[in-house]
C-alpha cells in the first residue's frame, strides 16, 4: 500500500483524488524546502512527513538545511522570542552576525528550486539569489506567532519578506499590512504518528501500569502541555478543585521538560504546591513519548487546553480527532479548530473552563457528540492532506494574478 | 467553468471541483465605524468567503454557523440583535456579491442610525475582524454525466467541494442564476420539473452531505417514475 492509498482509509478515496488532480499541473515542477535543522521541532518534524506525500504525487521536492554556527543560532532564537513579543535586547552585533552567516549561505548554497520555499527567519536571506534563479517563485513560510512582534526586529526581517511571492502564516491574527501576498495555511496533525495512530490495549496498559493511573476509578480531566506559565497549568487546578466540588474526578497533567525552557522547574514547583496533598492530581513530568502522550487522551474523558497565549495549539486538534470533548481558551488558533457548542466548548477564565467541565461530565451524549463533531472537523480541515492540498494551490497560485483560476 | 468549454451540441455534464487558497489582506477592524469602512472597500472574493466558508469548512454540522461578520459582531463586539440581523440575510435572494455586500451594509447603516450606542463599542487588538478573501481554482474532474442515471452514480462519489461548487459557486460568485445541475437538466435532458425543484432547493439551510442526499432522492424518484 502506498503512503497516499493509507491517507485514503481516513480521508476519503475522493479527496486523495484530488490531490492526483492539483499535482498534475505541478509535474515537473522542482520545490526546494530550506530551513535551519533537519532533526528536531516542528518544521523538520512537517517536512518529513509532506516530502514523501509530494514526491508520490509526482512532484520533485527536495529539501536543504542552511549552515549556521552557535553564535547565529543564538541570535536567532533571541529573534524568535522577539517576534513571540518577548523583552529581549538585539544588539548591532547581533544583526551582523545574523548577516554574516546569512552572506556565507547566499553565497555557498546549492539552489536550484523552480519554487523556493524557505522556512522562518534563519534562511530568510537567501531571497538575495532569486534574482540569480532565472523565473523562480520565492515562499517564505512563517511558523511563529508574529501577532505582537518586536517591531524593530519585524522591521529588519520585513525588508526581505517583502521580496518573496509570497509569505505564508498559520493564522489571520499573524498578518500584518504588507507588499507581499499573504496566504493562511494552518498546520496539520498527521493521524498515522505516534502521537495520533490508534493504540493497543497492550500499549495502554503498559502506560497507565507505569504512571499508575486507573481511568476506571473516576472520570480524568486531562490537560497535556509544557509546565509554562502560558499554558496556565495552575489554573486547570483550580477549574478541577470547582468541579470537584460537584464531581468526583481525578486530574492529569502532563507535560514534558523543554531543553530551551528554563522556567519549567519553577512552573512545575507551582503546580504541585496548587495540587497540594490532593491524590486524584496526576501531575507527570514525562519525557517526550509520543505514544504515551497518545494513550493519555485516549483514557481521558475531557481534555483541556486551558491556555492565555497560544500560537495554534494543535494539541487541541490532537483531542479532536481521538473523538474527545475539549474544552479551550479561545486564543491564539483555538478557536479555528473549536466552533464553539458545535465541536468543543471554548472559555475565558477558570470558572467558565470549570463550568464547561461540568457540562461535559454532566452529560455524556452531549460531550460524546461534540467530540465526534470535532474529530469530523479535524478531518476535514486539520489533516496533513489539506495542508498538501494548500501547499499545492499555494504554488500554482504563484502563477496566476487572478481570484478565480480556471485549470 | 467546464460547461462553457463543452462543444455546442455535447449534452454531457462535466463534474468540476472547485478548492479555495485564502489569502490575507492585513486588513482588520476593531470596531463597527472601521469594520463599515472595510467591508465597502475589501474585494467581493473577500465578501464570499466569508459568507460562505463555514458551509464548506462545517459541512456536517447542522445547522451551519452564522457567517463571520454576523459571529463577530455576537461574541467580539458584543452586539447580537445586530448580528442576529446580519444572520439572517437571506443570502439565496442575492445572485451577486455586490447585492450581498450592499445588503449587508445597509443593514448595519439602518442599524447604527437605531443605535448609537453601537458606534461606541470595539474589541481588543486579539479579536480584531481579519479580512481574508480566496483565490478559487476551478478544477474538471474525469466524471461525465450523459443522463440521469449516470448523473445519479457520480453524485454518489464526488467530493462535497464539487457539489459545492456546482450549487454555490456557480450560483453567485459567477453571477449565475439557478444553478449548474439544473441549467443542464433543463437545457440538456428537457428535464424541466426536475430542474425546478433543484432550483428551489435552498441549499444554505443544508449542510453539504444532507444536500447530496436531497439531490439524489429527487433524481431517484424522477427515475422511478
Amino acid at each position: 500500500m502506498t503512503r497516499l492509498e493509507r491517507y485514503e482509509e481516513v480521508v476519503g478515496k475522493n479527496k486523495i483524488e484530488e490531490l492526483k488532480l492539483i499535482a498534475k499541473y505541478l509535474k515537473g515542477k522542482t520545490i526546494q524546502h530550506i530551513n535551519s535543522t533537519a532533526k528536531g521541532g516542528g518544521v523538520a518534524e512537517i517536512l518529513q512527513r509532506i516530502l514523501p506525500l509530494l514526491q508520490e504525487l509526482g512532484i520533485n521536492a527536495q529539501w536543504d538545511v542552511i549552515k549556521g554556527r552557535q553564535d547565529f543560532y543564538d541570535v536567532t532564537k533571541s529573534f524568535h522570542n522577539a517576534l513571540h513579543g518577548k523583552k529581549v535586547k538585539i544588539t548591532k552585533k547581533m544583526y551582523e552576525t545574523f548577516d554574516e552567516v546569512s552572506c556565507d549561505n547566499i553565497e555557498h548554497m546549492n539552489l536550484y528550486g523552480d519554487i523556493m520555499f524557505i522556512h522562518d527567519p534563519q534562511p530568510i536571506e537567501l531571497i538575495k539569489r532569486k534574482k540569480d534563479l532565472k523565473n523562480s517563485k520565492w515562499i517564505w513560510r512563517c511558523h511563529v506567532d508574529v501577532s505582537q512582534p518586536d517591531k524593530k526586529v519585524w522591521g529588519f526581517l520585513e525588508r526581505s519578506m517583502n521580496q518573496y511571492d509570497a509569505a505564508i502564516f498559520s493564522s489571520a491574527q499573524f498578518s500584518h499590512s504588507m507588499k507581499t501576498k499573504q496566504v493562511l495555511i494552518c498546520p496539520s496533525i498527521d493521524p498515522f504518528s505516534d502521537k495520533n495512530r490508534e493504540v493497543t490495549q497492550k500499549e495502554i496498559d503498559t502506560v497507565l501500569n507505569k504512571y499508575k493511573i486507573d481511568p476506571g476509578a473516576k472520570p480524568i480531566i486531562c490537560q497535556i502541555s509544557r509546565y509554562d506559565a502560558l499554558k496556565d497549568p495552575v489554573g486547570v487546578i483550580k477549574a478541577y478543585k470547582l468541579v470537584k466540588k460537584y464531581i468526583d474526578c481525578q486530574l492529569l497533567l502532563v507535560g514534558n521538560r523543554a531543553a530551551d525552557d528554563p522556567e519549567t522547574d519553577k512552573i512545575y514547583k507551582q503546580v504541585k504546591e496548587a495540587a497540594g496533598n490532593d491524590p486524584d492530581v496526576h501531575a507527570l513530568l514525562v519525557e517526550d513519548i509520543p505514544y504515551e502522550i497518545n494513550v493519555f487522551a485516549r483514557v481521558s474523558s475531557v481534555i483541556v487546553q486551558k491556555s492565555i497565549r497560544e500560537g495554534f495549539a494543535l494539541t487541541v486538534s490532537e483531542a479532536l480527532w481521538k473523538g474527545k470533548p475539549v474544552v479551550a481558551s479561545a486564543v491564539g488558533g483555538i478557536p479555528l479548530q473549536i466552533t464553539h457548542k458545535y465541536g468543543g466548548l471554548l472559555c475565558h477564565s477558570i470558572e467558565g473552563c470549570a463550568f464547561a467541565i461540568k457540562q461535559l461530565l454532566n452529560a455524556p451524549e452531549y460531550a460524546k457528540k461534540l467530540g465526534e463533531n470535532g474529530k469530523e472537523h479535524v478531518r476535514q480541515n486539520f489533516l496533513l492532506t489539506r495542508h498538501l492540498r494548500e501547499y499545492m494551490l499555494l504554488f500554482l497560485s504563484l502563477y496566476s494574478k487572478e481570484d478565480v483560476v480556471s485549470l | 467553468m467546464a460547461k462553457t468549454k463543452q462543444k455546442k451540441y455535447d449534452k454531457t455534464f462535466r463534474f468540476c471541483t472547485r478548492l479555495h487558497l485564502r489569502i490575507l489582506t492585513g486588513l482588520k477592524a476593531h470596531n463597527i465605524q472601521e469594520f463599515l469602512g472595510l467591508l465597502k472597500k475589501v474585494p467581493g472574493s473577500a465578501i464570499y468567503f466569508h459568507t460562505h466558508h463555514h458551509l464548506q469548512q462545517h459541512e456536517y454540522l447542522s445547522p451551519e454557523p452564522p457567517n463571520d461578520f454576523a459571529h463577530w459582531i455576537t461574541s467580539s463586539l458584543g452586539d447580537p440583535a445586530l448580528g442576529e440581523r446580519l444572520a439572517s440575510i437571506d443570502t439565496i435572494e442575492h445572485s451577486t456579491i455586490r447585492s450581498l455586500r450592499n445588503n449587508i451594509i445597509k443593514t448595519i447603516e439602518e442599524y447604527i442610525k437605531e443605535n448609537k450606542a453601537t458606534k461606541d463599542r470595539f474589541t481588543s487588538p486579539n479579536r480584531a475582524f481579519h479580512f481574508i478573501k480566496c483565490v478559487s481554482f476551478v478544477i474538471p474532474t474525469p466524471y461525465v454525466a450523459k443522463d440521469l442515471r449516470s448523473f445519479l452514480g457520480i453524485l454518489n462519489k464526488i467530493t462535497a467541494d464539487s457539489l459545492y461548487f456546482h450549487l454555490f459557486e456557480a450560483r453567485l460568485r459567477l453571477n449565475k442564476g439557478g444553478n449548474d445541475f439544473s441549467w443542464w437538466l433543463e437545457s440538456s435532458l428537457l428535464e424541466g420539473d426536475l430542474a425546478e425543484k433543484v432550483k428551489a432547493l435552498d441549499p444554505y439551510t443544508y449542510t453539504m452531505e444532507k444536500l447530496r442526499m436531497k439531490i439524489i432522492g429527487l433524481v431517484k424518484e424522477r427515475i422511478k417514475k
